[in-house]
């Protein structure tokens, strides 16, 4: 049994069937990535993976149990991470108070007790502070540390994002094109940082990407889609290499 | 400048973060505890008044600035919490008891329709609240067997400890205390996970639920606490009142609340004791003023109203921050002076989002 595993998954927007039965299994520990030209359905099988969306047919296995009717907030408990394409950060909030509420899985204490702050509290947020701070300390964000995401460029919010999926501790990282809209050295770290967090970490990684530089630099494995059905799945060098991707790709001759 | 030297993170949990914040609050707190000594029975009142709206404006500000849920129908929370007082202090409950159940009433009807208005936000949102308003200002002036409509009710005369609450200072530390205890168990609550869900949920709905926050739980949480505070605001208002009918709680006071948080600043706690001495004082101001307008000016009918809406559009144009935010701009020009840049507090531009989910 597959770690994360994902069976015919189908759902249609209006007459657009976005994803078509889509199945893939992804093992523990691997970096899997997902490739596919735009409108491919990337992203959408993301949404359907984390519970964003819940989908028309099909399932998704997750660790051995089936999530694919939970909601999102029941979803990430189970250690099931991800970021977005577009970044969806806490814009009003630092970095420190991004990262925390990146914790909200891990706390012990109820709302009620919060009013009085009893010295439980106090612990539960010392615990979570040295959490974060092990985030901020891998991936270089000291400096950023007190910054309110609004005052702060495109590639560290970037940044900002991973580290704070990362505080929910996951077993499981979905990254939504990790390394759009970076320039090329923002890019390399990404992918470093990327190689550290599945390495180091343990955490299996799920991506989708456009850059077949940090595909073929960080993923065991590639699905290639294209109009929302699965078109080849093997290797980097495999898939950059089969006709149907070549053809989904630059149009066939 | 001041430059913090941080050796350990309970120096980012505490409220007083430094020896200067010690200081100025410190000071703050001999002030007002010392102000019935110096000020005179018209301005104790006023101020009294002031910290009421100001115990109101936490709940709103919690709402509003930190979770991101406009209301513009809290006005009736404050009937609910003044009338439930009055009603339990009536049928011989003490003091501090009816106000702990005008609490929970407030808050478990504030539950009530933040379940409901769930799936609603924005416009929608305001509307629906404004329509529960509506709704709780008509049922109380029809409900005459308990209300007694709009004959209006009598507010039954308080006794604390066994002593009769007759003086306006007597009142006054008693808002005072309840204002202190409102704003620490707010800012406790900002500091920790619950606070920090309701500015995510604020932010970001998608990625609030992403982290694993549950929407449902946490919105209608924010909207029970907001009550619930509001109500403690309006069981004072009923004894400063005196007498209740359903027209002290009109569409007028809920839009009050809300110039009261924006003014002050949306976002920030300070900005709703700002916002208080704002909305308590500026009818004073007018007053004065009104002596000094000629007659054709200073005796046209709303004229009070229209000053409010002219100061809200001009908040919202040129200071979207509030009174707080103007403050931090003077601090900040005073701190780096001579190097203070205008842009330095210029909004950012948000980075396009395409990818619209819900």
């Amino acid at each position: 049994m597959s770690y994360l595993a994902a069976l015919d998954l189908s759902i249609s927007f209006g007459g657009i069937r976005a994803v078509d039965d889509v199945s893939f299994d992804v093992e523990e520990g691997e970096v899997f990535a997902i490739i596919g030209p735009n409108g491919a359905g990337k992203t959408t099988l993301f949404n359907l993976v984390s519970g964003i969306y819940s989908p028309d047919g099909g399932s998704v296995r997750f660790a051995g149990r089936d999530i694919t009717s939970l909601p999102a907030h029941r979803i990430a408990p189970l250690g099931l991470a991800r970021t977005f394409q577009n970044i969806e950060l806490f814009e009003h909030a630092t970095v420190l108070q991004n990262l925390l509420i990146g914790r909200h899985v891990h706390r012990r204490s109820m709302a009620l007790s919060h009013l009085l702050f009893l010295p439980a509290v106090r612990r539960e947020e010392l615990e979570h502070r040295r959490r974060v701070e092990d985030v901020i300390d891998l991936l270089e964000l000291a400096h950023h540390r007190e910054q309110r995401i609004a005052n702060l460029p495109y590639g560290v919010r970037k940044v900002v994002e991973v580290g704070r999926a990362l505080c929910l501790e996951p077993k499981l990282l979905l990254l939504d094109e990790p390394t759009s809209g970076l320039n090329p050295e923002e890019s390399e770290d990404m992918g470093f940082w990327i190689e550290d967090i599945n390495r180091d970490l343990g955490v299996t990684v799920v991506m989708v990407a456009h850059d077949m530089g940090l595909v073929s630099r960080v993923a065991g494995r590639v699905l290639a889609l294209s109009e929302g059905r699965v078109i080849a799945e093997g290797s980097p060098a495999e898939v950059q290499k089969n006709p149907a991707v070549v053809d989904a790709y630059l149009g066939a001759d | 400048m001041r430059f913090l030297f941080k050796t350990h993170y309970n120096q980012d949990i505490d409220h007083l973060k430094h020896g200067g914040d010690r200081f100025w609050y410190g000071l703050l707190l001999v002030l007002v505890a010392a102000a019935p000594a110096a000020l005179g029975t018209f301005y104790l009142g006023e101020l009294n008044l002031v910290m009421i709206y100001a115990i109101a404006g936490v709940g709103l500000m919690l709402l509003v600035g930190y979770t991101g849920q406009v209301s513009l129908g809290h006005a009736a929370f404050l009937a609910i919490g003044a009338y439930t007082h009055s009603l339990l202090l009536g049928a011989g409950l003490p003091f501090l008891l009816s106000i702990v159940a005008a609490v929970l009433v407030s808050a478990l009807v504030g539950a009530g329709v933040g379940w409901i208005a769930l799936r609603m936000t924005g416009i929608y949102l305001a509307i629906a609240t404004l329509a529960f308003a509506m709704l709780t200002e008509q049922t109380i002036s029809r409900a005459e067997w308990l209300t007694g409509g709009f004959r209006g009710l009598a507010v039954p005369q308080a006794s604390l400890f066994g002593m009769p609450l007759t003086q306006g200072w007597q009142h006054y530390y008693v808002t005072l205390t309840l204002l202190v205890l409102t704003l620490l168990a707010a800012l406790n609550i900002l500091r920790s996970s619950t606070g920090r869900a309701m500015v995510a949920i604020r932010d970001s709905e998608i990625s609030a639920e992403s982290v694993g926050i549950n929407l449902a739980v946490y919105k209608t949480f924010a909207f029970a606490l907001s009550a619930g505070i509001t109500g403690l605001a309006g069981a004072l208002f009923a004894h400063r009142l005196g007498y209740l009918s359903p027209d002290a709680f009109t569409f007028l006071i809920s839009l009050q609340l809300l110039l009261m948080v924006v003014v002050g600043g949306v976002g920030s706690m300070r900005g709703v004791i700002y916002g208080a001495l704002f909305i308590g004082f500026l009818p004073q101001l007018l007053a004065i003023a009104r002596d000094t307008l000629p007659p054709r000016i200073a005796q046209a009918p709303g004229l009070e109203p229209g000053i409010f809406g002219l100061i809200l559009v001009l908040v919202i144009l040129f200071e979207p921050q509030g009174i707080f935010g103007r403050w931090l701009k003077i601090k900040s020009y005073f701190q780096l002076f001579p190097l203070y840049r205008r842009a330095t507090h210029r909004r950012q531009k948000t980075y396009l989002r395409t990818e619209r989910l819900r």
